[in-house]
């Protein structure tokens, strides 16, 4: 399908799993008639009606509680945060119900709650969460980070069809900014595995989501000094691709990691800690983490972009590795 | 005679059954506890088993209904269809326990299979839980209900407000039945809630609500039973408050000191299982010798399970590590 948006994909997405299996549903604020605050599931409840495109109250525990309840009855719903962040409101639901209802009960969940995350749309402090490492540390959801047209699809696919609750964490910067061709036949994009967007041979940058294009850019501009960095997107955060990371690691010596979340306590703690644990005598430098501030995301677009990681940002790290 | 609201005189026994094997389940259960061999903690329903069995008397489990305890309505699972081997084995963390060890007490079921779903500890979040079973049972065309157990306690959390909000927007077969005992852990109702009844909050949902003597057997399944039927045909969410007494402490450890002792004598007098037992003699539903034979059955089955569960093994330690994704295969091992 040719030139299809980032945001396209996902509807796509979901109106090809709900033609294809009748047990998939969206449920969630302003998804049915009005298609979703961002035009999401624009025309899903022409296709399928009110009993399978849902709207519900401003209730995210009710959203994600009912999914779940759903789910173990054996539905596939799909659960839509109207902005990503509003899920802390419903965590207790997805954590301490949705997402240990294998482990501790032998019942599969299979669910999707999915939302737009990110920052750089100076959408303020309450619109523009990066919620992965807020979940890492709550085992049971496997949790992915679409970074193209081409995975945003695949990913939900594969999420949709998983029999375990997914968390999709989609970035609304990419949603009409970034467009493919896309194949006409149906495919998936499996959980779990990395892809290489660009290789190289003097460092490596680990990076998922609209960091992507910071990483590419960033890269592009060393190519320039005659530095080949290698740029990893990881596209699933649970479970991750420790293969792809350590040969990676293995290759180039050194390495970025690179994510829009704050610092302390990220996701890039954790990828750092195991290359450190299983990798170290690879490494010619020590492990950098290019990272927001540990701040709440400003508003202020001098702000929100001062707080947020860029391409200066990272090729800044990039430098002191190669100098180290 | 008295108002059996259909229930036949085999119905009455049956339910006296559940009500003497509930009790005595417990009993056996603070015996194991006194043992240690019960390793978790120990939440008496003594007082409450009235309603427990009654409300979950009035489901339909070949119908796919499906019943969501709280820790005291052990009576309601056993309704149901749990086995007192499986909650022994539950409490003492057995390895063939229904949950393998991984929870404690009533806490298990498959709402698919078992006609129950246990709860878990953050009080308020079954009931979107129960919307979303009672709304895929509407999508799957099975017409079930759901029956759904909140405390006094758990009826002040924002889960809860946000199930049934939902639940009544939705108009979903289900029914819920708040428990009003008096206590939440050592919190009494009047410092929970300003609402004159917890009844009352159905008018903020716009579902139906009720108050009901939570220690008549009889009035709560016929309570119950209404709001089933309309909550299957259509009629959407019940809001049942059940006026009954926790005899003992929030568990095993808590003397409840904080209750005053004039209160749990007055309580006491109106046992429900007594008020029950008294209601089948005097109306010759039932002699003292029927009472005395369901007694001895219980025993007997009770005695039986607890052998079985005493015996049965603990977990595997290393199995701690499996199954938490779909795929590892230890969940159809």
């Amino acid at each position: 399908m040719p030139e299809t948006t980032y945001i396209e994909a996902i509807t796509q997405a979901m109106a090809e799993e709900m033609a294809r299996d009748e047990r998939v549903f969206l449920i969630g604020e302003d998804v049915g008639v009005y298609g979703g605050a961002f035009k999401t599931s624009y025309g899903l409840i022409d296709k399928f009606g009110p009993e399978r495109v849902i709207d519900t109250p401003i209730s995210e525990i009710a959203i994600i509680g009912a999914a779940s309840g759903a789910a173990i009855m054996g539905m596939r719903p799909i659960a839509e945060m109207q902005f990503i962040d509003f899920i802390t409101c419903g965590y207790d639901m997805l954590v301490n119900f949705a997402a240990v209802n294998r482990y501790l009960f032998g019942r599969a969940c299979p669910m999707v709650v999915r939302g737009p995350a990110g920052g750089g749309t100076h959408g303020g402090p309450y619109h523009s969460l990066n919620p992965e490492a807020m979940f890492m540390n709550r085992p049971g959801l496997k949790i992915v980070a679409p970074a193209t047209a081409y995975d945003a699809k695949g990913l939900l696919k594969a999420a949709v069809r998983d029999d375990d609750p997914v968390l999709y964490i989609e970035h609304k910067y990419l949603y009409r900014r970034i467009k493919e061709d896309l194949p006409a036949e149906d495919y998936i994009v499996p959980l779990g595995k990395a892809a290489v967007r660009r290789k190289g041979k003097d460092l490596t940058i680990i990076t998922w989501g609209a960091m992507l294009y910071v990483a590419l850019d960033a890269a592009n501009e060393l190519a320039a000094d005659g530095v080949d960095a290698e740029v990893i997107d990881l596209r699933s955060i649970i479970p991750f691709d420790e293969e792809a990371i350590l040969e990676s690691v293995a290759k180039t010596n050194r390495v970025i990691i690179l994510h829009e979340a704050p610092l302390t306590g990220g996701a890039g703690a954790e990828f750092a800690a195991r290359i450190a644990e299983k990798a170290f005598d690879y490494l010619d430098a020590p492990i950098k983490r290019v990272a927001a501030l540990d701040v709440p995301t400003p508003y202020s677009p001098p702000l929100e972009a001062f707080a947020l990681p860029d391409k200066a940002k990272v090729l800044k790290a990039a430098r002191e590795l190669l100098a180290y | 005679m008295v108002e059996t609201y259909g229930l036949t005189r085999d119905q009455l026994l049956d339910i006296e059954y559940y009500l003497r094997l509930t009790r005595s389940l417990e009993e056996r259960v603070v015996a194991l506890f006194r043992q240690a061999k019960v390793i978790g903690g120990l939440y008496r329903s003594l007082g409450q088993e009235g309603e427990s069995v009654a409300a979950a008397y009035a489901l339909d489990y070949k119908q796919g209904d499906v019943v969501q305890p709280l820790i005291r309505n052990v009576g309601a699972i056993l309704v149901a269809g749990a086995k007192p081997v499986d909650i022994l084995r539950q409490y003492m963390a057995k390895g063939n326990s229904p949950t393998r060890g991984r929870e404690l007490n009533i806490h298990f079921g498959n709402p698919q299979t078992d006609g129950f779903i246990g709860q878990i500890s953050m009080l308020g979040d079954m009931i979107p839980v129960m919307a979303g079973i009672t709304l895929a049972g509407r999508m799957q065309k099975k017409n079930l209900v759901g029956l759904a157990f909140i405390g006094d306690g758990g009826s002040s959390t924002g889960a809860f407000w946000e199930g049934m909000n939902f639940a009544s927007v939705q108009r979903l077969p289900l029914v819920v039945i708040i428990e009003d005992n008096g206590y939440a852990y050592s919190t009494p109702t009047w410092k929970q809630s300003a609402a004159r009844t917890l009844a009352d909050k159905a008018y903020a949902f716009g579902c139906t609500g009720e108050t009901v003597d939570g220690n008549d057997v009889l009035a709560v399944y016929d309570a119950t039973k209404r709001a089933v039927e309309r909550a299957r045909s259509g009629g959407g969410v019940t809001l049942l408050e059940v006026k009954t007494f926790r005899m003992k402490g929030h568990a095993e450890h808590d003397n409840q000191a904080y209750v005053p002792k004039e209160l749990i004598e007055q309580w006491r007098e109106k046992d429900p299982v007594v008020r029950f037992e008294r209601m089948l003699i005097e109306n010759g539903f039932a002699t003292q010798e029927d009472i005395t034979a369901i007694e001895q059955r219980v025993k007997r089955e009770i005695d039986i399970a607890t052998d079985e569960a005493d015996a049965s093994p603990m977990p595997t330690p290393s199995d701690a590590a499996l199954g938490l994704f779909d795929g590892d295969g230890y969940w159809n091992a």
